[in-house]
């Protein structure tokens, strides 16, 4: 075997096309003993689950870089990491506070606060997946000098698993327990056979908030906090002056624990406006360097991108913007309750009908007339990272072939031209929320069920009400009261393991947990059921992978979900900056890795 | 007077308290939680957003939190916004010197507008002065603010790339520099909502001095032989501007208000822009803050009014 074949087979363990397990197997047949080959793959950096699309940072002294200005459309409004509620509170806290790893855009981890990633090669995982060690990175200083320790680390645990602190990460700390080995070292436990370790201290849950400034203020006076609005993180950059809802101050931290970072001597976040302005800012008028986000469709981008000041940046994420047919009927009401799960869809548990409405969905116009860059179409419901990506579905528009499969079902059409079979016509309440794109989306599928026969009332809810947890609201996604709707599912996680809940049925969503669970389709299998317990307990990477392109080839072959665009992270720079982006964590997530060229 | 003072301070907290109740019911019975981006969001388990959801109180009952709210408010205590966990008062206060510099510049622009057009072109009505600018007025209150805005940032900020189109509260800059990059943010919008108001007063100021123009003591003061700029400034101004100053004393409580369309368009950080973004995040606190002072305000500038008139009016007594 030449250099150049084992080298493009170390490449594909790194893109994690291929498992190491088989790579070892490989390297055995011809001669190369298993550690040895593990070796290989350690020296050429595919030997944890570390990343490696981190380009060069090519400045060797901090500073000098002027002044960098960015632009969200949302404002930040609080800049404490564990109360940050949405997108743009984490990304503002992220310039401030940092996490142990954060996430690449490859969806592998780069370490930050750690020394190292841990992995079973480095004794940082337990080969019985019950613990998951993390080495410090020495020599960090608090923006106000002050040491970072394992202390910092363990406070962070006990500060979001408080329930009177209440959290938005709470999720990730209370079911781990978290030991102090040495002052640079913590030891994360886990209850059971954790193959999914890298969620505490990790990303957007991870950032660290100093034991001594926030030691006093933990439960429910955790809001009294005055370093809520006034940061002392370890980061790059530290903390000028904060008028939430409008602008946040930044300076260079001259005691950066990372040799030649930061380049930007100041940094100002102004938020508020809209997205197209942004866009605007960023890409023709060249106000702004970096403008977040910008849910713009992809026509009006390039149209702004022509004048040549600014490029929009496209990242893989794992959100799927998909149909739910309602497994469930909305019709009838038992308990108080209509879509209960006792209930059957009165159409949809015909499977001729769910597989003729996927065959009525126009994928290629939808990506080319409506979200063009800004997500890829898919059969899929889990796409990314591609190690998990199955490719076992394909999906096509085809009227004809939806009609002749209700046809053959005997869903005959009616003198108005609408299919019904022993009373049931096949009408269907198809809601989702108000926003420009999903509303087009609707007018094509109403289209295309049309000319199959089905008719598409379509109904839109405000966003803030569609995606409320009020439970006296009937217009809530969650209580989905309605035959089919449409919305994005994010992954905030390089990892599907948390993602892929929401089809498992100790999920539903039911008035008894007042509509908190999160299978909100009510589809429910009991092989999904028992993959998806393998998978939490699979410590092979490559045999977990395997089970979890079972599990999205069961839920889509159900038909009960139509997936439709897997989303990208859209955000615009100028042409100058140089920034490394990521899907899978806060796009500052490297801030001090960022500069401009002249 | 006194008694009259008394009486309408009297009137004054029943209004303010009906205000608030239907403002807090108005708010509680509105769908939505300030939580919207934690539903999808499969990393966040549900009872930790019902958990945030009651460590705000938002499960309690209406009237419960009503009170609450009173009784802390009555104490001075405006409470802790949802979103920011910052004291309610400190986001107003911070706020305000933007949206007072802006929306007064604004008022007062137009002030200079209708003042001097109106009365011109009343005093000579008809002519062609008085058809420019009686066109130029209904095209100017015709345009919505949000248009115009738009307009300009297309004309000013793009094609001719003189102004910038979003607005930094802080500049670090001194001296000349500091003011006169203050003055370049804040000419596109002062300019919207100046034309805007001014057209609108314009108008106004027009019909009153034609009303007083026809008078007998106008023509008592003419044929007495008096200068005409005389007459105008001492018979007839002086007189049509009672009702002026009252419309402006009522429109005061808007330069306390912001301009919510504007503000956003320019991104100015003033209270209306506090006021619809804590609205789009269900922000109860800071919307029954703001919306609250705002109605004290607008009670209060009501009973200035009603004084001031009575003081540039002896016609009208209090009783």
């Amino acid at each position: 075997m030449h250099a150049d074949d084992l080298r493009g087979l170390i490449g594909r363990v790194k893109r994690g096309d291929m498992s190491r397990r088989a790579f070892v197997r490989r390297m055995a047949a011809l001669g190369i003993t298993a550690p040895m080959a593990t070796q290989i793959l350690a020296v050429s950096g595919a030997g944890s689950a570390q990343a490696q699309g981190i380009p060069e940072y090519p400045h060797s002294t901090p500073g000098g870089g002027g002044h960098l200005r960015m632009l969200y459309w949302q404002a930040q409004t609080l800049l404490n990491p564990h109360f940050a509620v949405g997108t743009t509170n984490q990304e503002a806290a992220r310039v401030f506070y940092e996490p142990l790893a954060g996430w690449a855009a490859d969806g592998t981890l780069h370490p930050i606060l750690a020394a190292e990633i841990p992995s079973l090669d480095n004794g940082g995982l337990a080969a019985d997946g019950r613990s998951v060690t993390w080495r410090l990175k020495r020599g960090v200083k608090w923006h106000d000098g002050q040491d970072f320790t394992a202390d910092d680390v363990v406070f962070n645990w006990e500060y979001g698993r408080n329930p009177a602190t209440a959290a938005v990460t709470a999720g990730s700390y209370r079911d781990v327990h978290v030991r102090k080995l040495d002052d640079h070292t913590v030891r994360v436990e886990f209850e059971r056979p954790t193959p999914f370790w890298a969620d505490a201290f990790v990303a957007t849950r991870g950032m660290m908030i100093p034991k001594h400034i926030f030691g006093d203020y933990v439960g429910a006076a955790s809001r009294d906090a005055p370093a809520n609005l006034r940061p002392v993180g370890t980061s790059a950059y530290r903390f000028v002056g904060f008028t939430p809802g409008d602008l946040l101050q930044a300076e260079r931290n001259p005691n950066y624990h990372l040799e030649g970072r930061p380049f930007f001597d100041t940094l100002e976040i102004k938020g508020g406006g809209d997205a197209v302005s942004s866009a605007r800012a960023v890409l023709q008028t060249g106000d702004v360097d970096y403008g977040w986000s910008l849910r713009v469709d992809d026509e009006t981008l390039r149209r702004l991108e022509a004048a040549g000041r600014g490029r929009v940046d496209f990242q893989p994420t794992g959100g799927i913007e998909h149909i739910q047919l309602n497994s469930t009927d909305p019709g009838t009401e038992v308990d108080g309750e209509r879509s209960h799960h006792s209930t059957q869809h009165p159409a949809f548990r015909d499977p001729a009908v769910r597989e003729a409405m996927g065959y009525l969905v126009d994928r290629d116009s939808i990506q080319r007339f409506i979200y063009g860059r800004g997500g890829e179409a898919t059969p899929n419901f889990l796409n990314n990272p591609p190690r998990f990506r199955s490719g076992n579905i394909t999906r096509e528009f085809n009227v004809e072939r939806a009609n002749a499969i209700l046809d053959a079902a005997g869903w005959a059409r009616g003198r108005d031209g609408i299919r019904a079979k022993d009373g049931v016509r096949l009408r269907f309440l198809f809601q989702t929320s108000v926003s420009a794109p999903r509303q087009r989306v609707q007018q094509i599928i109403r289209q295309a069920c049309q000319r199959a026969g089905i008719e598409v009332e379509l109904k839109t809810v405000t966003a803030s009400v569609f995606f409320s947890s009020d439970v006296g609201n009937p217009d809530t996604y969650t209580k989905f009261y309605a035959d089919m709707q449409m919305y994005n599912t994010t992954m905030p996680q390089a990892d599907p393991q948390l993602f892929m809940n929401q089809f498992t049925s100790w999920e539903l969503a039911t008035r008894e947990n007042s509509w908190q669970g999160r299978n909100i389709t009510r589809w429910r299998n009991e092989e999904y059921d028992r993959l998806f317990r393998e998978s939490e307990a699979e410590l092979d990477p490559v045999a977990r992978a395997a089970l979890f392109i079972r599990m999205n080839d069961l839920v889509v072959n159900s038909h009960h979900v139509l997936p439709l665009m897997n989303m990208r992270s859209v955000n615009g720079s100028a042409n100058n900056l140089r920034n490394v982006l990521t899907g899978w964590d806060n796009t500052l997530w490297l801030l001090r890795d960022w500069y401009r060229v002249s | 007077m006194t008694q009259y003072l008394i009486r309408r301070l009297m009137i004054a907290i029943p209004s303010l308290l009906g205000i608030s109740v239907i403002l807090f019911t108005i708010l509680a019975l509105a769908p939505g939680d300030p939580f919207e981006e934690l539903a999808t969001n499969p990393a966040i388990p549900p009872d930790v957003r019902a958990n945030l959801r009651a460590s705000l109180g938002l499960d309690d009952p209406i009237h419960q939190r009503y009170f609450a709210w009173l009784f802390a408010m009555l104490r001075g205590e405006w409470g802790y916004s949802f979103v920011s966990r910052a004291p309610v008062g400190d986001l107003i206060l911070q706020r305000l010197p933007t949206t007072l510099v802006v929306i007064g510049a604004s008022q007062i622009l137009a002030l200079c507008i209708a003042l001097p057009v109106g009365i011109y072109a009343a005093t000579r009505p008809y002519s062609i002065f008085d058809q420019i600018a009686n066109t130029l007025a209904f095209v100017g209150f015709s345009l919505p603010t949000f248009f115009t805005g738009l307009l300009f940032i297309l004309l000013f900020s793009i094609w001719l790339d003189w102004l910038p189109f979003i607005y930094r509260a802080n500049i670090d800059a001194t001296g000349w520099r500091w003011w006169w990059e203050h003055l370049r943010q804040s000419i596109m919008p002062v300019m919207v909502l100046g034309l805007f108001q001014g057209a609108a007063w314009t108008r106004f100021v027009r019909s009153a001095v034609l009303d007083v123009i026809r008078l007998d003591h106008v023509t008592t003061a003419r044929s007495k032989g008096l200068p005409e700029g005389r007459v105008i400034r001492r018979h007839i101004v002086r007189n049509a501007l009672i009702p002026v100053v009252t419309l402006v004393a009522l429109q005061m409580p808007i330069v306390f208000g912001g301009a919510i369309v504007t503000e956003q368009i320019f991104r100015i950080p003033g209270i209306g822009s506090l006021l619809i973004s804590s609205i789009l995040a269900n922000d109860t606190p800071v919307i029954m803050a703001v919306t609250f002072v705002f109605a004290i305000l607008v009670i209060t500038f009501n009973l200035i009014a009603d004084i001031l008139y009575g003081w540039l009016d002896p016609r009208i007594s209090y009783r």
